[in-house]
């Protein structure tokens, strides 16, 4: 059965068809790119999966259940958790408490009123282990927001992580950074779908991080599927060049 | 962090407080005024479990508080003179308000926020201000006072005795404040601190944000309610400007000159705004401007409060 299946959805914002009855199939432990030129609509497109917003039409399903009236927090419950564009992180509390926050919610002790001394250990030697996949443990007891832009991204990831979800939605992962930076975190990221076997969907645009990582790529232009298949495909594509390109096809 | 650091300033504050009616005299004070800076700092410290722990500002925790300090009168008055169960049924009423209310308001954000809770508020000012058979109306509730704490082995004259009554004013400051710092470090806490440092990640870590918040308001308010009715209690009286927003005004105003994002910070925010208020007023009517011009300064220069200052002081 297929991990994720997004089934004609579309999301209007007034007069403005952001996303246009767009379908896509995801399944377990496939890496799933997603590209498409500047407001192609696929940030909007990852809102609408991950339950920031609900469709205007459209079923997203996941895992068989149907999700789509469900809240975000919910659908985190279910095994989907999701990083942003702009980091999303706590800048004010050090990376080893920005994990910590996660670690209990997965570990089910989000109402927890007094400090958990029976799961404490196993709490911590979550962090520890988390910390240590992203390559932060040095950086631990340091404010997040003091941290390079490669850290914080690494954080946000490690954070998403913490909820052990079953598919993990990245939107742009690589967005703004150096090449060393792009280079660690594209690194991590293969890491957890390989090693770690979980079902990816990602958007980016830098391409040699897209046709080094992605299994399946899906093209969205002006709201709409322009096309999907294999990065060789993609690459072969005239309608996806014309459309970074700005000519007609 | 060194043992002095972690325990040094709690055991400052707590010490200052078990010994305050004992020198409270000798610093040109009195007993109850050392009891109104415990009972408006436990109406601050509990706000600023909502405004500085959770990131939201209410600016109407004085209905609460309002709520709590009729709910004891009213209980003394036309039930029965007992000061527990007058405590007990003040912190239920405020608590079941904020329950309710805190339910119908919790989507909101920001400003809008703000601004219903002062509706609300005024909507029970009203209340207490129109309804003169049961209220007072204006003029308050009089006619009543607190009753001896009995103990069933001894009595506890803490109509009489000013001090019995600031000890008893602190145990349950004590109790509130404990349970609001147990609260902050536990996972429950972090997940305020987390919707306070960013909604939107805390939602997407798959954090209920407005079932928390809800959660956040009606537990800083419960402990508002029971400031009120151990301000009721302290006066024998309660009128109508308890529940007014200027109240809710002087318990932000208390939070951000302390210091709302350190713990005791509105405490010292409330003792200073006490005490001012006391020394100033009985030279002048205008006391409320001289409070003004050093929250202005406080808030222009020392945007972290006093509490922010000294700690900022100590650091360096």
């Amino acid at each position: 059965m297929s991990l994720l299946q997004v089934e004609n959805a579309s999301r209007h914002f007034g007069s403005l068809i952001a996303v246009n009855n767009v379908s896509l199939t995801v399944e377990p432990g496939e890496l799933r790119a997603v590209i498409g030129p500047n407001g192609a609509g696929k940030t909007t497109f990852f809102n609408l999966i991950s339950g920031f917003f609900p469709p205007t039409s459209g079923r997203i399903v996941f895992d068989g259940n149907d999700i789509t009236a469900l809240s975000a927090h919910q659908r985190v419950a279910m095994g989907m958790s999701r990083t942003f564009q702009i980091t999303e992180i706590f800048p004010e509390l050090t990376v080893r408490e920005n994990l910590r926050i996660p670690v209990e919610v997965a570990a089910g002790l989000r109402l927890s009123m007094w400090r958990p001394k029976n799961k404490d250990g196993l709490v911590r030697a979550r962090i520890d282990e988390l910390m240590e996949m992203g390559n932060l443990t040095s950086k631990a007891d340091r404010m997040v927001g003091e941290l390079p832009h490669g850290d914080q991204r690494a954080t946000e990831i490690m954070m998403s992580l913490a909820l052990n979800p079953r598919l993990l939605l990245l939107d742009e992962p690589t967005a703004g950074m150096g090449d060393q930076e792009t280079y660690d975190i594209t690194r991590l990221i293969r890491r957890l779908h390989q090693d770690h076997k979980l079902t990816i969907v990602l958007i980016e645009h830098d391409m040699r991080v897209i046709f080094h990582l992605a299994d399946r790529i899906m093209v969205l232009a002006e709201g709409s599927i322009l096309s999907e298949g294999t990065p060789d495909d993609i690459a072969k594509d005239e309608k996806v060049q014309a459309a970074y390109l700005g000519t007609t096809a | 962090m060194s043992p002095m650091q972690k325990y040094g300033p709690n055991a400052v504050v707590w010490l200052l407080l078990l010994t305050m009616p004992f020198w409270m005299g000798a610093v040109g004070g009195y007993t109850e005024l050392a009891t109104r800076v415990v009972v408006l700092g436990l109406a601050a410290m509990s706000l600023n479990f909502l405004l500085g722990y959770t990131g939201v500002l209410s600016f109407g925790h004085a209905a609460y508080f309002g709520l709590g300090a009729y709910g004891a009168a009213m209980t003394i008055k036309y039930i029965y003179p007992s000061t527990p169960l007058a405590i007990l049924i003040g912190v239920l009423t405020g608590t079941l308000a904020a329950v309710i209310i805190g339910a119908l308001i919790v989507r909101l954000r920001g400003v809008y926020f703000a601004m219903v809770t002062i509706a609300f508020g005024q909507v029970f000012y009203f209340i207490t201000f129109r309804w003169n058979d049961v209220t007072g109306g204006d003029d308050g509730l009089t006619g009543w006072s607190r009753s001896p704490l009995d103990l069933g082995f001894t009595q506890i004259d803490i109509l009489h005795d000013d001090k019995a009554f600031y000890y008893l004013a602190l145990l349950l400051f004590g109790v509130a404040v404990g349970i609001m710092a147990l609260l902050l470090r536990s996972p429950f806490g972090r997940t305020l601190l987390a919707i306070r440092e960013n909604e939107r990640r805390a939602l997407f870590l798959g954090i209920p944000v407005n079932t928390h918040i809800w959660m956040s308001f009606v537990i800083s308010c419960c402990f508002a309610a029971l400031a009120g009715t151990l301000f009721a209690l302290l006066n024998n009286f309660t009128d109508p400007r308890a529940l007014y927003w200027g109240q809710s005004g002087n318990f932000v105003i208390m939070a951000v000159l302390g210091g709302m994002r350190s713990f005791w910070g509105p405490l010292i925010g409330a003792a200073i705004f006490v005490v001012l208020q006391d020394y100033v007023s009985s030279h002048t009517q205008n006391w409320m401007s001289f409070v003004g011009v050093f929250f202005m300064m406080v808030v222009l220069f020392f945007p972290r409060g006093v509490l922010g200052i000294i700690k900022r002081r100590a650091v360096q």
